[in-house]
């Protein structure tokens, strides 16, 4: 549309309405069009955001009409960067829908987006992207395909979430990107965050549907995520596991289908051939194995049908199509509940579900038999409702019901709604021919309503008895009879022609009237329709053949005048059939054939459901709606004749896998040590040490890491590398000591060394404890296959890929670098995941799990599990030790009154609030009596700061203690939180004040991430301090442990082993901490601090020197 | 998937389009009038309609044509529940749905159409997060906003998004904690002519107005859950915990929604509320006919009937109505044929009773067909399914909340043949 061509559009709306939006006076204001858009331009122009917006405003008001606003690009382009968000907002509405018409100008804001693409804040890199991939222009494509790279592997689901809805974008404006988008979507598909999985699905479907290989591996995970996705997700996530389904499962209705067949040709087939088919199916079912359904498959049932809940009609329909297509018989029934359920929707909703409830009444009309009621039709329906209902209420009949069935029928027959009525006189007709007991029934209810006054009614009844009484014409003559009188008063075509059809067809048992009939009908010939025309020319025809005495000279006559009628059909037809019946001397071999030609018996007519084949497509699915393909349907695949392998689901990918089994074969030798209640080479000294120190459950743990190291030290040194950063994250203090000892003969290769003597002491004893572990792992996958729901799918595959580790222990050590990476990928996603799903937890617990125990539940329970989604076990494996938690006095045993109370920072999660710091509190009671009611009041913080309280502690016994966690929004500062400690009896003023290292989590980023966002904090966020290092800290481990002791920061990996690099970010906004410690000779060093928070940088970098220099 | 949507009037005036993908000319919306004209009635417009090149699904709701375009195959469920939420947005932000409001709140409304579909897919549905991205518009705060010129876009950026309750917004406070549940039931149900039940259910809904500070975790349990075997939940409620102890578990979102739908189906027995005698009849010779109807309790449960009218689609013949009422008014309205018999409270000491004659057009056949009463009853203070609600327990914070549970039972597509 042209410009000019828009003003004369807004010249007519102007006159009667105010034009723009809701303010009043704009209307008046600004009465000349021309000028109104200069105006807008000129508002767009001020430096004032409320001019601006105003002028958004409007342009959006006019763009929602439909007008076209395009000129105003260049000035609405310039606000693109406007600090207002909703005028940027509004800006951006504006440019996804002119960017196509005006691509060069476009062009000027896409570095807006790009600089937002690397935003720190994760809902504005969101956002840019989600821009940026909207705006339809072709020159921008490898933009947005590295936009989309990158954001896929951003730290933020939400991030990767729109990652996912921007392939469909970018697939759709340049098809050639295919084959990188659907790399970008395979990793997608093996992310494990509920945010991710329906977006990247809705992405396969659209990009590559038919890549049903990339599904394997995330099969199960999709299955297990599948009831905490979004409703919207959960549909597409269905309907691609049906067909995925469909073709890698068995058909498990497989013994069935062949008994229902064999009994259906039984039904129809004549005698002798149904015996040799019934020999033959014997022969097949006897070769046919048992049906054993795979577990997959019982997996992908089993956690679809909670969702017949929803609210969502969309999935209830889903997973009833789903139940349909996959299900076994005997299970399909549940649906039939849920589908009932909608039809109280709305009417479309109603429309669709009874559609597909049609189908499904065809294959398995048992399934809704219980609900036939529900199926009445309420007058008050909308016309297309109540003829489904009819449709499903006619497929319903059956013997038993049938008599309900009709006199309901009879009711609606008096309807006012005379498209409905017809539609009810043809289910009479199709329940009278299914069912043979209700035929004569039916035919005379028929014939009543003959004398029906209103001619639809009879015009439709003379129809369906027309295709009734051919089912056994010879015993109702005077149906015939009484029919033909209705041909004086029955206006209706149709219903003429139906009649005319019907005497000629039986005129042997009506031979006095069908010539009086025929006289009729010539005589009005003329003024008659052209169905009626052609069924009178072949009544005379076949009065002629049987009757020529008295019908010759009519049927004469009748051909006469159709000989000379306006439609060729009629004159053809008269040709025709002269020649065939009048005898002539050239008449050919035909005419002797003539009666047999017209009065062959005809097989009656099948009354059919219009829905009786539609169930090839899916159901649910638009193609079966309309009963055609649509564009883009994907079929349903036909059942394999036999399985395809299912060990396809069983591995991860294929890099998970080999660290999974990395894993394993550690666990195997680190089983024994922590089960044989680690004696032996961690030797006496240390596990009294230990004991003295945290407890017997972090020992274990340290004792299971050693030996663990020690199993791995046998590969390459890269190897070694690599888990030594593991140990430095997780190893304890009093583990230093001993190594520092041995240090002092071979300081350099120390750790390698000594990890392998206790490796091999280890692996002699390791081969008892295989077995050990193998049963345990048994009696393991066999509580799993006892269907306990909760179980997470990454222990499934660990315990398979476990009964493999034989196998795979001799291919690991082929690749040294990709697993190593994969671990650190396979960490961080398993992180954020115990950040982001919250799903299980139970608020604030009276006795959170305390970190010490976790810790030993940690070595015992990640080996055994794995990679595991629950944030409890995950934890410790990504955060500094536990041994390094230093305990605060919170309230002293002599000011408290014997109550003392310390606290720690756990460096867990705060799952119920992930912006918080979880403060881990112990109480003790050091009084004779019990102390009541321990709670928290008043709190008095900084604005901005919020606590989440823990519950309250009912009663403390006295000399008892109790643990709980509390969570502390700090907001990135390192103000204390002040507050009130309460007893029954007394209260205590106490404040938290959190060390600045305490304000972050870990972070986990490859070296790559980690230099690129380096270099966005450089400048004023960069802080740079020498140092002298510590006497103490003369290896890499001391400064790794000094750093992380300091400070709650994850480790990255580093090529160079002269600089140690940390990320963290901070707890409530989510910035990142980017620290590097870069050793030089003679135990110099330098120290870097990269934030976007300066004085957080500052303050841990006080604190880091002090710690490093020590 | 959805390419782009026209919103259409009554009259058939195309009032806003917007589009996800590239722009559908509003052309493609004749096919739609085409099968508007077809349709006669506006509920009889099929959902799907074909054409060469696009799909066009639609709804209608509050005298509007929600008409979505689509080029490829999707559920067309997906596509028509997400325009029903669409119109329940509108509701919720603007108060009701109408093509005023909508045009109204143009802005606002092209603001939530973009954040709802990304696209073409939906990308956030939820009220509560959609009301962290754009505020809805009170008087006070147009009023401000016309004055300062600030925004009605909610400038901290929506956490909620993030988070995997994604129903409940951050940060929830309030001075006084309150929850309150509304237990609705409706009677859907056919009775013949004699009076006999041919189909009887119930259909309830839970509606819920929580307003409660933090993190709250609610668990509601009823005093006879077995009632309850077709059910379907809000997305916060736990279905683990309703399968192995039938106790509804949930973290609530904040404001108004409706935590759970149930069914009580035709194979239970169902109570009915009142019984109605009737009879109509249009006499052969004349054109006249007569009308006589009585309501009265039957099984209340002690309880008062409220709020009872009874609606009658005459036939069209039905020229007027000459009738005389012994309680409440009647109406009828020749031009929709509809006769509305407003009784109001149900006294069973003197029962309602409407009766006289009608008059018929002359010359036209005695109709055929008798018109069905369609029945409205309200009863305070009931389920009448016997439904009862135990007790609400709330965990993981600390306040002492309000707490309050309504019953109501209101009849259905309740419908009385003669």
């Amino acid at each position: 549309m042209s410009a000019s061509s828009a003003f004369s559009d807004e010249k007519g709306g102007s006159a009667s309405e105010p034009e723009y939006g809701h303010d009043p006076a704009s209307g008046g204001i600004f009465s000349s069009d021309y000028k109104r858009h200069d105006d807008l331009k000129e508002m767009l122009d001020s430096n004032k955001d409320s001019l601006k917006l105003e002028a958004m405003k409007r342009i959006v008001a006019m763009i929602a009409r439909g007008k076209n606003a395009s000129d105003l690009f260049p000035a609405v382009v310039k606000n693109v960067a406007c600090k207002n968000i909703e005028v940027k907002k509004l800006v951006y509405v504006y440019l996804v829908r002119y960017a196509e018409e005006q691509q060069d100008l476009a062009l000027l804001s896409i570095s807006t987006f790009q600089r937002g693409l690397k935003d720190p804040n994760q809902l504005i890199r969101a956002s840019a992207l989600r821009v940026l991939s909207s705006i339809r222009v072709t020159i921008i494509v490898p933009i947005m395909m590295l936009a989309i790279k990158e954001a896929a592997s951003d730290m933020s689901p939400y991030v990767r979430k729109t990652a996912a809805h921007a392939i469909p974008k970018l697939h759709s404006l340049d098809p050639e990107q295919k084959d990188q988008l659907i790399e970008v979507i395979e990793k997608l598909l093996a992310d494990k965050t509920t945010l991710v999985a329906g977006s990247v699905v809705m992405a396969f479907e659209e990009v590559c549907p038919d890549r049903i290989d990339l599904i394997h591996k995330n099969y199960r995970k999709l299955c297990n995520l599948l009831i905490d996705v979004e409703e919207w997700g959960q549909v597409v996530i269905i309907n691609m596991l049906t067909r995925y389904a469909r073709t890698q499962f068995l058909n498990p209705n497989i013994n069935e289908s062949l008994l229902e067949e064999s009994s259906d040709k039984a039904f129809y087939a004549s005698d002798d051939e149904e015996d040799e088919d019934k020999k033959a199916e014997v022969a097949t079912l006897a070769k046919r194995k048992p049906y054993v359904m795979d577990p997959d498959h019982r997996l992908l049932l089993r956690n679809t049908k909670p969702l017949l809940q929803s609210r969502n009609a969309a999935v209830v329909m889903a997973v009833a199509q789903l139940y349909f297509h996959l299900a076994p018989k005997a299970e399909v029934g549940i649906i039939a509940k849920a589908l009932v359920r909608l039809m109280r929707s709305h009417s479309e909703v109603q429309y669709v579900v009874l559609q597909n409830v049609a189908t499904m009444t065809i294959k398995r009309r048992g399934m809704f038999e219980p609900y036939l009621k529900s199926f009445y039709i309420r007058s008050t329906d909308p016309t297309q409702i109540k003829i489904l209902k009819l449709e499903v209420l006619t497929n319903l009949a059956n013997e038993t019901n049938i008599s309900t069935i009709l006199r309901e029928f009879q009711t609606y027959i008096k309807s006012m709604d005379k498209d409905f009525v017809a539609a009810s006189i043809q289910a009479i007709g199709r329940c009278a021919t299914n069912i043979g007991e209700v035929r004569d029934t039916c035919l005379n209810g028929l014939v009543q309503l003959l004398s029906n006054r209103d001619e639809l009614v009879v015009a439709e009844s003379v129809v369906v008895i027309k295709k009734l009484l051919q089912m056994q014409p010879e015993q109702h003559s005077d149906i015939i009879k009484h029919m033909a009188k209705l041909i004086d008063n029955i206006q209706v075509p149709m219903a003429r022609a139906s009649i005319l059809w019907l005497i000629g067809e039986y005129c042997e048992h009506v031979p006095k009237i069908a010539p009086d009939v025929l006289r009729k009908m010539a005589k009005t010939f003329n003024n008659e329709e052209d169905i009626v025309k052609l069924q009178i020319i072949n009544l005379a025809a076949k009065l002629y053949l049987t009757n020529s005495k008295q019908t010759k000279l009519l049927t004469q006559y009748v051909l006469n005048l159709a000989k000379y009628d306006q439609n060729y059909d009629i004159r053809d037809r008269a040709r025709f059939i002269r020649q065939l019946i009048v005898p002539t001397d050239k008449s050919g071999a035909l005419n002797k054939y003539a009666k047999k030609l017209f009065l062959a018996l005809k097989p009656a007519p099948i009354l059919e459901s219009p829905f009786k084949d539609r169930d090839h497509f899916q159901l649910g699915s638009l193609s079966h709606l309309l009963n055609a393909k649509a564009g883009g349907y994907q079929e349903l695949p036909d059942w394999p004749e036999s399985a395809p392998d299912p060990s396809v689901r069983n591995v991860e990918i294929p890099e998970w896998s080999k660290c999974t089994s990395r894993k394993d074969r550690k666990e195997k030798k680190v089983e024994k040590p922590f089960y044989s209640d680690s004696e032996g080479e961690s030797g006496p000294t240390e596990s009294a040490d230990s004991e003295s120190d945290t407890g017997s459950g972090s020992e274990s743990a340290s004792a299971s890491d050693e030996s663990g190291s020690g199993s791995e030290s046998e590969e390459s040194g890269e190897e070694t590398e690599s888990e030594e950063e593991e140990e430095d994250e997780e190893k304890e203090k009093k583990r230093k000591k001993r190594l520092d000892k041995t240090k002092a003969k071979k300081p350099a290769e120390e750790s390698a060394e000594s990890e392998q003597s206790s490796g091999t002491e280890d692996r002699k004893r390791g081969r008892k404890a295989v077995k050990n572990q193998k049963s345990a792992s048994e009696s393991e996958s066999e509580s799993e296959s006892s269907e306990s729901e909760d179980e997470s799918e990454e222990e499934e595959s660990e315990e398979e890929s476990e009964s493999d580790t034989d196998i795979r222990k001799k291919k690991t050590p082929v690749s040294k670098q990709p697993p190593k990476q994969s671990k650190k990928e396979s960490k961080k996603e398993t992180q954020e995941m115990s950040l982001l799903d919250l799903d299980d937890f139970e608020p604030a617990p009276a006795s959170a799990p305390v970190t010490p125990v976790n810790f030993l539940s940690s070595s015992l329970v990640s080996d055994l599990e794995g990679l595991s989604l629950t944030d409890t076990i995950l934890a410790p494996t990504t955060i500094a030790p536990s041994g390094l938690i230093k305990m605060y006095e919170l309230l002293h045993r002599i000011t408290g009154e014997g109550l003392a109370v310390e606290y720690c920072f756990s460096r867990q999660p705060f799952s119920p609030e992930p912006n918080m710091v979880a403060v881990q509190i112990q109480f003790t009671n050091n009084t004779n009596s019990e102390t009541k009611n321990l709670h928290i009041e008043e709190p008095r913080m900084q604005s901005g700061m919020r606590i989440r309280e823990f519950a309250e502690i009912d009663m403390l016994a006295a000399g008892e203690s109790v643990t709980v966690v509390m969570g502390i929004d700090f907001c990135d500062s390192t103000q204390a939180a002040n507050f009130q400690l309460c007893t029954h009896t007394r209260k205590f003023f106490v404040s938290i004040q959190p060390p600045v290292g305490e304000l972050m989590t870990p972070a986990f980023l490859t070296e790559n991430d980690f230099k690129k966002e380096q270099g966005k904090l450089m400048g004023m966020n960069e802080i740079s301090e020498k140092l002298t290092l510590g006497e103490k800290c003369v290896n890499e481990h001391v400064i790794v442990e000094r750093v992380t002791a300091t400070a709650n920061l994850s480790r990255v990996p580093c090529g160079s082993d002269k600089e140690c690099r940390f990320a963290g970010k901070t707890v409530s906004s989510g910035c990142l901490v980017l620290v590097t410690v870069t050793t030089k000779e003679g135990g110099a060093a330098q120290l870097t601090v990269n934030c976007e928070k300066m004085v957080i940088g500052t303050m841990l970098v006080k604190d880091m020197m002090q710690a490093l220099s020590q | 998937m959805i390419h782009s949507l026209f919103l259409i009037n009554n009259a058939g005036d195309l009032f806003l389009e917007k589009h996800w993908k590239s722009v559908v000319s509003r052309s493609v919306c004749d096919y739609f009038f085409e099968a508007r004209e077809k349709a006669v009635e506006p509920d009889n417009v099929p959902p799907v309609i074909r054409t060469p090149h696009h799909y066009l699904i639609n709804i209608y709701r509050e005298k509007i044509f929600f008409v979505s375009v689509i080029q490829t195959e999707v559920p067309p469920l997906f596509v028509i529940e997400f325009l029903h939420r669409v119109a329940e947005t509108f509701q919720d932000y603007f108060g009701e749905c109408s093509e005023t409001t909508i045009k109204d709140n143009m802005v606002i409304v092209y603001e939530l159409l973009e954040e709802m579909l990304d696209n073409g897919f939906p990308l956030a549905t939820e009220s509560n997060i959609l009301k962290e991205l754009i505020r809805p518009p009170t008087i006070l705060r147009s009023m401000v906003n016309t004055i300062t010129g600030s925004s009605n876009v909610g400038d901290t950026l929506p956490t909620g998004q993030l988070s995997t309750i994604p129903w409940r917004r951050a940060g929830v406070k309030y001075t006084n904690n309150e929850a309150y549940f509304d237990v609705v039931e409706e009677i859907d149900a056919i009775l013949d002519k004699s009076g006999t039940t041919v189909f009887a259910e119930i259909q309830g809904v839970i509606d819920a107005c929580v307003k409660l500070s933090g993190m709250p975790d609610l668990t509601l349990s009823f005093m006879n859950p077995r009632l309850l075997d077709d059910v379907s939940f809000h997305p916060c409620v736990r279905y683990k915990r309703w399968e192995s102890e039938r106790v509804i578990s949930f973290i609530p979102p904040d404001g108004n929604f409706q935590l759970m739908s149930y069914h009580i189906s035709a194979q239970n027995l169902v109570a009915i509320p009142i019984y109605v005698k009737q009879n109509i009849s249009f006499f052969e010779t004349g054109p006249s006919g007569r009308l006589d109807i009585t309501v009265g309790p039957k099984q209340t449960m002690g309880k008062t009937v409220e709020c009872l009218v009874v609606t009658v689609h005459m036939p069209k013949v039905v020229l007027s109505a000459s009738l005389n009422a012994t309680q409440g008014t009647y109406n009828y309205d020749p031009v929709t044929k509809i006769l509305v018999w407003d009784i109001g409270k149900l006294n069973p000491q003197k029962l309602p009773n409407l009766k006289g004659s009608l008059s018929l057009q002359s010359g036209a056949p005695k109709p055929e067909e008798n018109p069905s009463l369609n029945i409205d009853l309200k009863i305070q203070q009931l389920a009448i399914s016997g439904l009862k609600v135990n007790r609400l327990d709330m965990y993981g914070e600390k306040y002492k909340p309000f707490k309050g549970v309504k019953y109501v039972t209101k009849a259905g597509k309740f419908q009385v043949r003669t």
